[in-house]
């Protein structure tokens, strides 16, 4: 049960195989069992049951919708009222938001059950889930190694089995990079599709959610309740959604597909560079024809992505300052100490390098050389983008350069850490909607190809994935 | 040594919106802490601004009101620095893309002379809370309630030359603003506020000196007085062979001095870079033209029109469009009465008198418009002498009722019966043969003792003009 699809699931509660109640016991008792994974922050086994009944009475009801009653995990980036959004940090170990995020909401008035919060690395910031205060998150494929980050909680909890699937947010490659790890079919949306609402800033203008998945059809079904424009955040278009699931089946005959050579240079492993080859072969045999491409500026997105996500994150972070909510130091003299050691106490590393890294990078003298750089580029980025798609309908490449990493290995170097995120990071950088999807195995660990659209294309991408596994099984692999 | 002065003010305008300028919050004044404070507000984790379309709309209006630049497209900010009553550790504002660009505005100066102050920018952006220093003992209190009022920030050129320009400016600016009614310009509840940007530098040189700026300076006589005190400090500096130093002083009003916030060495980093979490703003001309179309008469305007509508003078006219409320006061009496000079003189006399005796604004006048336009109805139909009518002024301030409530009610009624006016005076003259016989015999200086005595006779109350021509018959004898 625990390996089966969102559609699966939903088909099985529909045929009275099973109730969501007993549905959420078996996935709360997984969890429970879990040794491994520590793919959870918070579980919420009296509220998941609640509404697992409330799901149950509905269907009986004859209310039932796709996702009525199937067992989700929330990042613990999304604030879920009255329970707590820790972040994955310290500084809001004791934060209980009293509103919830306009995701969640979404995914809750469509009859899901929230199982709890997944671990996260902290603020977003990491490929790892290492820098969590709660402690590493393990990837199931191999308990050794990273599930990739920052949604590794999500993603490890729906790989492990611990959910049907996640939700995750992707700011350089935070849904993507651990689907490819463990295993998941990962949607990263075109920037503004989904509501940013209620889900705690990193880089705004960078910040999407997204499903984490088993399939590109589970996918669809989620992003139909996820997407959409909300007055409560202006930056979320005013574009009208698409039934992302009616456009699955459409055959690939002339689908254009760009392969970008800076994707598959230096760098990248040799068995992953295989395993995607493979799979542009099969999407080749159902019509699509392939093209080789440019985007020359691909290696100018890390410094682009590591000044200007840092440097919003830097102000987006201010707000914790031992003020009003969050994290207090004991005894404070001052003003001043109050906020040092407030922040100096609830921040990690990683966060503290990363708000230090963004204020050096704003502040007087140094804006133009590094920021306005930065945000030049973006749009140079941008536009390499834009003359692809003036040639092929999608872009597809490797999803990262590596397969999942030791756990430690990278730690005490976070450029090389930073690298790792070379194919997924310019995506958000130009805000184009970004799908990574099972498509081999290296050393028994995944490896993922990673499918890039044009804005407001989340409709061809998932129609490609679903085509994909229509004809391969490597999604449907578990852990051992 | 001559010394030049150069003044440019930073006017901080509370835009009169519902709501605050990103979010839903009210921005009623005077409410219980932190009961008029968001999400938002309150800088939740997960929070988004969205920018309130009215304060779009004033701020424009304001730019169009002094014929500025619009921005077609304008950029929201953030103002990064920590403070306990900044909720987010930054401000959002508008830094190189603002709203309103340049404009321009006309003052008039004691002389009657008229200058143009250059207006650099004007700009949106937030308001910050409060921080409450009293009953915490060893510790502060934040109330944000204020925190996210749109504000108007107004930059001036450094075009002024003197404490006396600075505040015909501002007076200028708070009648703009309150004639268009985006603003409350209530300076006393920080509706409006100012910083004072100062320097002084050799007449006839061209060079700025280095200038101080005056935080939050909350009225016009404070604005006067800063800029003063603050100016004679520079000369006697440098005078004395030191140098100012640029920084930010605080007036204070009790011992009428400015005194060191902070100096420019510890000024803030304030990394300004444009705020993701809103889109700019852009607008089109047909909205631009729309508020155009709905701006309502601006002072000048009234000016203009009260000089060639009412024959008022360049002063009168001057002075009674200063205030919105003040010209259609003075309109409202004028209707009713059909006399604008007669308007004019009550208006800038009595009225203005009462209201400044009792620092009362305009708004809440205890004698209405269309009281005072009666009381100068019974003037001029004789029902009470111009100086019976300040008492029958004060009785309707008093509110003892509407004019002729008063006139009843005080016995005030002119007596213009000539029969009881004739009594009257054949009783003076018999009581006074002396004289009666001074005045028969050239004397004319008597003529006014007769006057008094028989003003005296009937309270006050009779006609004058009538006891005039009675009494010259009837002493002709």
């Amino acid at each position: 049960m625990e390996f089966k699809t969102l559609k699966q699931l939903s088909d099985g509660l529909a045929a009275g195989e099973f109730s969501s109640v007993e549905l959420t016991q078996h996935y709360l008792a997984r969890i429970a069992a879990d040794q491994n994974t520590n793919a959870y922050i918070t579980v919420t086994e009296e509220q998941a049951l609640q509404a697992a009944k409330a799901a149950d009475e509905a269907r009986a009801k004859g209310n039932a919708g796709a996702l009525t009653g199937l067992p989700i995990a929330h990042k613990d980036i999304f604030c879920t009222q009255g329970v707590r959004t820790s972040c994955g940090s310290k500084m809001l170990d004791n934060f209980i938001a009293p509103y919830e995020s306009t995701v969640t909401q979404k995914l809750n008035d469509a009859g899901t059950v929230m199982l709890g919060k997944a671990n996260m690395d902290e603020f977003a910031m990491g490929s790892s889930t290492e820098t969590s205060f709660y402690g590493p998150t393990r990837n199931p494929w191999n308990l050794d190694t990273v599930p990739g980050g920052s949604s590794g909680g999500s993603a490890a909890a729906v790989a492990a089995g611990l959910a049907a699937a996640a939700t995750g947010t992707d700011t350089g490659g935070s849904i993507r990079q651990p689907a490819a790890f463990c295993n998941l079919t990962g949607l990263k949306p075109t920037y503004g599709r989904v509501s940013r609402w209620g889900m705690i800033a990193f880089g705004s203008s960078l910040d999407c959610g997204g499903p984490l998945t088993r399939t590109a059809e589970d996918a669809a079904l989620m992003f139909n309740v996820m997407a959409g424009h909300d007055p409560k955040d202006t930056t979320s278009m005013d574009v009208a959604v698409d039934d992302y699931t009616a456009h699955l089946d459409r055959p690939l005959d002339g689908l254009r597909i760009g392969l970008p050579s800076e994707y598959f240079g230096d760098g990248l492993h040799d068995g992953i560079r295989s395993a995607v080859m493979a799979a542009v072969k099969e999407l080749e045999n159902q019509g699509a024809v392939v093209k080789e491409i440019s985007l020359p500026r691909t290696e100018l997105s890390i410094p682009a992505y590591y000044i200007i996500a840092p440097a919003e994150a830097s102000t987006n972070l201010s707000r914790y300052d031992g003020v009003r909510y969050g994290h207090r130091c004991d005894d404070p003299v001052d003003l001043e100490d109050l906020y040092k050691r407030s922040r100096a106490e609830g921040f990690g590393d990683e966060v503290q390098r990363r708000i230090l890294v963004g204020t050096y990078a704003l502040s007087a003298g140094y804006y133009d050389a590094y920021y306005r750089k930065a945000q030049q580029l973006r749009r140079l980025i941008k536009d390499d983008y834009q003359r692809a798609f003036a040639d092929v309908d999608v872009i597809l490449g490797p999803t990262t350069p590596s397969p999942a990493w030791k756990l430690g290995e990278k730690s005490g170097d976070p450029v090389a850490m930073y690298l790792e995120d070379i194919y997924t990071l310019s995506v958000n950088l130009a805000g184009l909607p970004g799908l990574a999807l099972p498509c081999g195995q290296v050393n028994g660990l995944p490896v993922g190809l990673q499918l890039i659209g044009n804005y407001f294309d989340e409709s061809r991408l998932l129609n490609i994935g679903h085509r994909f596994q229509q004809a391969t099984d490597w999604h449907t692999k578990t852990p051992a | 040594m001559e010394w030049e002065i150069v003044i440019g003010l930073e006017i901080h305008v509370q835009l009169s919106t519902q709501s605050k300028i990103f979010s839903g919050s009210s921005t009623r004044f005077g409410a219980e802490p932190n009961t008029q404070a968001s999400l938002v507000d309150l800088a939740m984790p997960g929070t988004l601004p969205v920018f309130n379309a009215g304060a779009l709309r004033k701020a424009v209006a304001f730019g169009l009101a002094i014929g500025a630049n619009i921005g077609k497209r304008s950029v929201f900010d953030r103002k990064n620095y920590f403070y306990p009553d900044s909720p987010k550790g930054y401000q959002i504002t508008q830094m190189d893309f603002p709203i309103v660009g340049e404009g321009k505005v006309d003052i008039v100066l004691d002389d009657g002379s008229t200058r143009t102050i250059g207006v650099t920018r004007a700009h949106l952006e937030e308001d910050a809370g409060k921080s409450l220093h009293e009953d915490f003992e060893g510790m502060s209190g934040i109330d944000l309630n204020r925190a996210g009022t749109p504000l108007l920030e107004i930059v001036s050129e450094p075009d002024l030359r003197n404490a006396k320009e600075a505040v015909a400016y501002l007076r200028k600016i708070h009648s703009i603003v309150t004639y268009l009614g985006i603003s409350d310009g209530n300076m006393a509840e920080g509706s409006m506020r100012c910083d004072a940007n100062v320097s002084v530098r050799p007449k006839g040189t061209t060079e700025l000196g280095t200038r101080t700026e005056i935080k939050n300076v909350n009225s016009f006589r404070f604005v006067e007085k800063a800029i003063n005190v603050e100016v004679q400090r520079h000369i006697d500096v440098i005078e004395d062979g030191g140098q100012i130093v640029q920084e930010t002083r605080l007036y204070d009003a009790d011992k009428n001095e400015t005194r060191s916030m902070r100096s420019k060495e510890f000024a803030n980093d304030y990394r300004y870079f444009p705020e993701p979490d809103l889109l700019p703003v852009e607008i089109d001309d047909a909205y631009i033209q729309d508020i155009a179309d709905h701006l309502p008469e601006l002072p000048d305007a009234k000016i203009e029109r009260f000089k060639n509508e009412h024959g008022l003078s360049e002063y009168d006219a001057t002075v009674l469009s200063a205030s919105r409320a003040m010209a259609d006061y003075f309109e409202a009496v004028t209707g009713i009465c059909g006399d604008a000079k007669l308007a004019a003189n009550w208006c800038q006399g009595e009225l203005a008198a009462l209201l400044n005796r009792d620092e009362i604004e305009i708004e809440h006048s205890p004698v209405s418009a269309g009281h005072l336009g009666q009381l100068i109805q019974r003037i001029q139909d004789n029902t009470v002498s111009n100086k019976l009518a300040k008492q029958v002024f004060e009785g309707i301030a008093a509110g003892e009722g509407s004019p002729d409530e008063v006139i009843e009610k005080r016995g005030l009624k002119q007596v213009t019966d000539s029969g009881a006016i004739e009594a009257m005076i054949d009783a003076v003259i018999a009581a006074n043969p002396e004289q009666v016989e001074q005045y028969r015999s050239g004397k004319d200086k008597v003529f006014g003792f007769f006057v008094g005595q028989v003003m005296k006779e009937s309270k006050g109350q009779a006609n004058p003009a009538q006891v005039n021509q009675l009494l010259k018959d009837k002493l002709a004898g």
